[in-house]
């Protein structure tokens, strides 16, 4: 009986030994511990594969493992860094286009990398499959491969180089032809578990909790990579990431994942900087996305006096709290190759919005109203949706009554693009560097319904289609560029859709964490040169 | 022990229709939600046209909703809960990877709850009106007035992020490797501060139906009976608990689908990958099958924690249910 009887104090003491005994356990394997980034995942995207599926949610843990043709750069010719490919040219009649292959690069398996892989997954994926790709290879006819570390993309048409370049770092990932060739491509286990060439290989994804990525040790760049494993942390609530950066159970947030309004406190903190750079090519859009179906929306005047009455600068300062730039039309000012800043403006102007809409006939009712409509924010942003809240005030300071709708991002889907049942919509459209990819279709008409972040307004203007039209097959780099400036004038002129801001993301790290931000890139770059000071 | 076999009996049929009506119920309210699964999953990825009706087709959704319901009563009726759209596997793998998380969440908030809150209730109402019983009142008062999820981010940035005494979040430590009672202890760790919001909240409402039971019970004939017998206070304290503790045992499995409810919250707020936020994926990915899973196998938890509930009610008051009809 004496035995197992214990005293209160006997009780405290083992407990206070078990606890030292966990730190020690603790310290001790700190000192053999892996070099290992802890980042804060808000998505668990249900494909990783990135030739498949190109967007941000998924390049954010598959660029880790598997590489594109060519990345974006600061310093690079043409804003590019080779990765797979070593060199790129394409024919002055826009017929073909010739990578040089890197050598030596082996697959995650162990199998060479080799021209084959580039040809099957340009023929195979990007083209027929990827959600960009379809736009930019769509009349890539054939790859030829003369020998292994050579692939000439072959056109039916001529197909403007510039854009197949501005490409490269989006929609070019390459994935192993020997794991994909047979059987299904989208059922794949590869697309959730994939096998790339990259510094990183897929280690394991635990649903609801993380991925972990393991060091690849054969990476063809000898130094590279630094870690030994990057953990994505799954943490949908993004006050929850301010929260575990600040405990240091993460050691980076990305993509804004830090509440904008968290950061001048937490920038503060020893040891946790605040990084404002490495999204410049990944621009969002804020914009207003107008139905043209509704008679008061299909006039032009009405669409400038909505312009008008939009203090972008308001929108800047108190929404996006400094951490964004007010527009001036459909390609942001921090694209160096295709931005003009000569088109019309609509500065914030209440007076002029009223004298546009009493010019189109639509006066205010005795209760000040001119019109009511419905008004739909995009849930993916705390900001699209303040700005909802911000659009229905300033609206109402012109008589125009706006019902905010809030669905849930599939709901939303449905109403604005599947059934167009909005008047206005508020949709943060990505620009990948070419108004080619994922910028034009917010204008091209005949877009069939379903289509997310396009023209599912119904706008119709042949002189647009006809420049967009122009542009994809025009091959001069400089009449190309002007054709897309006149795309710019005509767009922010007739105002199919309204550009408010475009934003790019910050990123939160520990002092810890060395080369963060050092490409355009950045956060869906490989972080093959990233490392963790212990 | 025959009257607690035919209660079995009579609740496994009668949770029949009682699951059929929720699992009907779910799958029209999914429907009548706008949007479906193809809607979720184009918004991450985009997509044109033909990639849209293309994956409409291979995950049935191009069928006809009475279709749709069809085939996943037939598959039911096989024992088959069907597959998961957004996770690309059985939803009887997903569900059951995530259900003994928010069950060990749950079920040691409910403990803490009961134990603390009968204690605390017995304590304020050994001596109703005295000046114990009102300040535990009072505190018990504003326990219950806030929302769990407040007091979960007020804990975690006091004790995780300022003191860092516990983990902020998750379950486990991630990708730890550890196993036998170190696990156990990282996730005592880890669910102490998930527990402590969502117990302490519920702890406020048993105290209080603990301490106004009591208080009722005070006036009774039998009580006055045992003060007019000369016993002590303690002893009488005794008697009175015991009979004040059958309305708790009764809230016990009422509460049992309330939590289920709060546990959501604060898996949300504590990032910890159980049902709850596995409920809230399903909904927000519009993944019907999974949705339905989650539903009918809180419904079955609910359905048996009751009947427990009942079973113990029968256990401590032998007078009810002695008809066998009552119950």
């Amino acid at each position: 009986m004496k035995l197992i009887s214990t005293t209160r104090r006997q009780l405290l003491e083992g407990a206070a030994l078990a606890t030292i005994a966990g730190f020690a356990t603790r310290r001790a394997h700190a000192q053999d511990a892996p070099r290992r980034l802890i980042v804060a995942a808000d998505s668990e995207p249900r494909n990783l594969n990135p030739a498949m599926v190109a967007s941000n949610g998924v390049f954010f843990v598959s660029s880790k493992i598997v590489e594109p043709l060519a990345e974006a750069s600061y310093d690079g010719q043409n804003g590019l860094a080779p990765r797979l490919a070593l060199s790129w040219s394409g024919s002055d009649d826009g017929l073909s286009a010739t990578f040089k292959l890197r050598g030596g690069v082996t697959w995650h398996d162990g199998k060479p990398f080799t021209s084959a892989d580039v040809a099957f997954s340009a023929m195979q994926i990007w083209k027929p499959l990827q959600n960009l790709g379809r736009i930019v290879f769509k009349d890539l006819e054939s790859v030829e491969t003369p020998d292994e570390t050579t692939a000439i993309f072959r056109f039916s048409k001529p197909t403007p180089f510039q854009l197949v370049r501005n490409a490269l770092p989006a929609l070019t990932s390459v994935v192993p032809k020997h794991i994909y060739e047979n059987g299904d491509i989208a059922e794949n286990p590869a697309n959730a578990a994939p096998i790339g060439t990259g510094p990183f290989k897929f280690g394991e994804h635990k649903p609801g909790e993380y991925y972990r990525l393991v060091r690849n040790e054969n990476y063809w760049q000898k130094d590279q990579p630094k870690l030994d494993e990057i953990l994505y942390r799954v943490l949908p609530d993004r006050a929850a990431a301010a929260n575990a950066i600040e405990a240091d159970e993460i050691q980076l947030a990305a993509f804004s994942a830090v509440p904008l309004a968290d950061l001048d406190r937490i920038s503060k903190i020893e040891g946790i900087a605040v990084v404002t750079t490495g999204y410049e090519a990944l621009t969002y859009q804020l914009i207003v996305e107008i139905n043209h179906r509704r008679k008061e929306l299909a006039d032009l005047k009405v669409r400038r006096a909505i312009a008008h009455a939009i203090d972008r600068d308001y929108v800047v300062r108190t929404i996006f709290l400094g951490h964004a730039t007010a527009s001036t039309g459909p390609v942001p000012r921090n694209d160096t190759q295709f931005y003009t800043s000569d088109v019309p403006s609509y500065p914030y102007d209440v007076a002029r919005a009223n004298a546009l809409l009493d010019e189109a006939g639509y006066r205010r009712d005795t209760n000040g109203r001119r019109f009511s409509l419905r008004l739909l924010p995009a849930p993916y942003f705390n900001e699209t949706k303040q700005f909802g809240d911000y659009l229905r005030q300033a609206l109402a300071e012109i008589g125009i009554d706006a019902q905010l709708v809030s669905n849930d991002a599939a709901a939303h889907q449905k109403a604005v693009y599947t059934d167009h049942d909005f008047d206005l919509a508020i949709a943060p459209p990505v620009f990948r560097g070419d108004p080619a990819i994922s910028t034009t279709i917010l204008v091209r008409s005949g877009t069939p319904d379903g289509v997310p972040f396009s023209n599912q307004g119904g706008y119709v203007n042949s002189e647009l289609d006809n420049l967009i039209d122009r542009a994809a097959v025009t091959l001069d780099e400089q009449a190309r560029i002007a054709l897309y400036q006149e795309f710019q004038r005509k767009v922010v002129d007739d105002l199919p859709f309204i550009n408010v801001v475009e934003w790019t993301f910050i990123t939160v790290s520990r002092w810890s964490v060395k080369n963060v931000s050092n490409n355009p890139r950045w956060a869906v770059s490989n972080w093959a040169d990233t490392s963790v000071q212990t | 022990m025959d009257r607690a076999f035919r209660l079995i009996g009579r609740r496994v049929l009668g949770a029949i229709p009682v699951l059929a009506i929720v699992v009907a119920g779910t799958f029209l309210l999914l429907e009548l939600a706008p949007g479906d699964a193809v809607d979720a999953y184009v918004v991450s990825t985009g997509g044109d046209a033909a990639m849209i009706s293309g994956l409409r087709e291979a995950w049935g959704l191009d069928q006809s909703a009475a279709a749709r319901f069809g085939l996943y009563l037939t598959r039911l009726a096989h024992g088959d809960l069907g597959w998961s759209i957004s996770f690309s596997r059985p939803v009887l793998d997903v569900i059951m990877e995530r259900l003994p998380r928010t069950l060990l969440l749950m079920g040691s908030a409910t403990a803490l709850s009961f134990a603390l809150g009968s204690l605390l209730g017995i304590v304020a109402g050994a001596r109703p009106e005295s000046l114990r019983d009102r300040s535990l009142s009072i505190v018990s008062l504003a326990l219950y007035a806030m929302p769990s999820f407040w007091l979960g981010l007020v804990l975690s940035v006091v004790f995780a992020v300022n003191l860092r005494w516990f983990p902020l979040s998750g379950f486990e430590t991630i990708a730890s490797g550890s196993t036998g009672l170190e696990r156990g202890l990282d996730i005592v760790r880890h669910l102490a501060l998930p527990v402590v919001s969502l117990g302490l909240v519920y702890m406020a409402l048993y105290m209080r139906v603990m301490r106004a039971a009591m208080a009722e019970i005070w006036r009774e004939d039998f009580v006055r009976a045992l003060i007019a017998r000369g016993f002590g206070h303690a002893r009488i304290v005794r008697h009175v608990a015991r009979n004040a503790l059958l309305p708790l045992v009764t809230m016990l499995g009422v509460q049992a689908a309330v939590m289920l409810g709060g546990s959501v919250v604060i898996e949300s707020v504590f990032a910890v990958p159980g049902l709850g936020r596995l409920t809230q994926e399903a909904v927000a990915q519009r993944d019907t099958p999974l949705l339905l899973g989650i539903i009918l196998i809180s419904a079955v938890f609910v359905i048996a924690v009751n009947l427990l509930v009942d079973l113990l009610y029968v256990w401590l008051d032998p007078r009810i249910g002695s008809s066998g009809e009552t119950l």
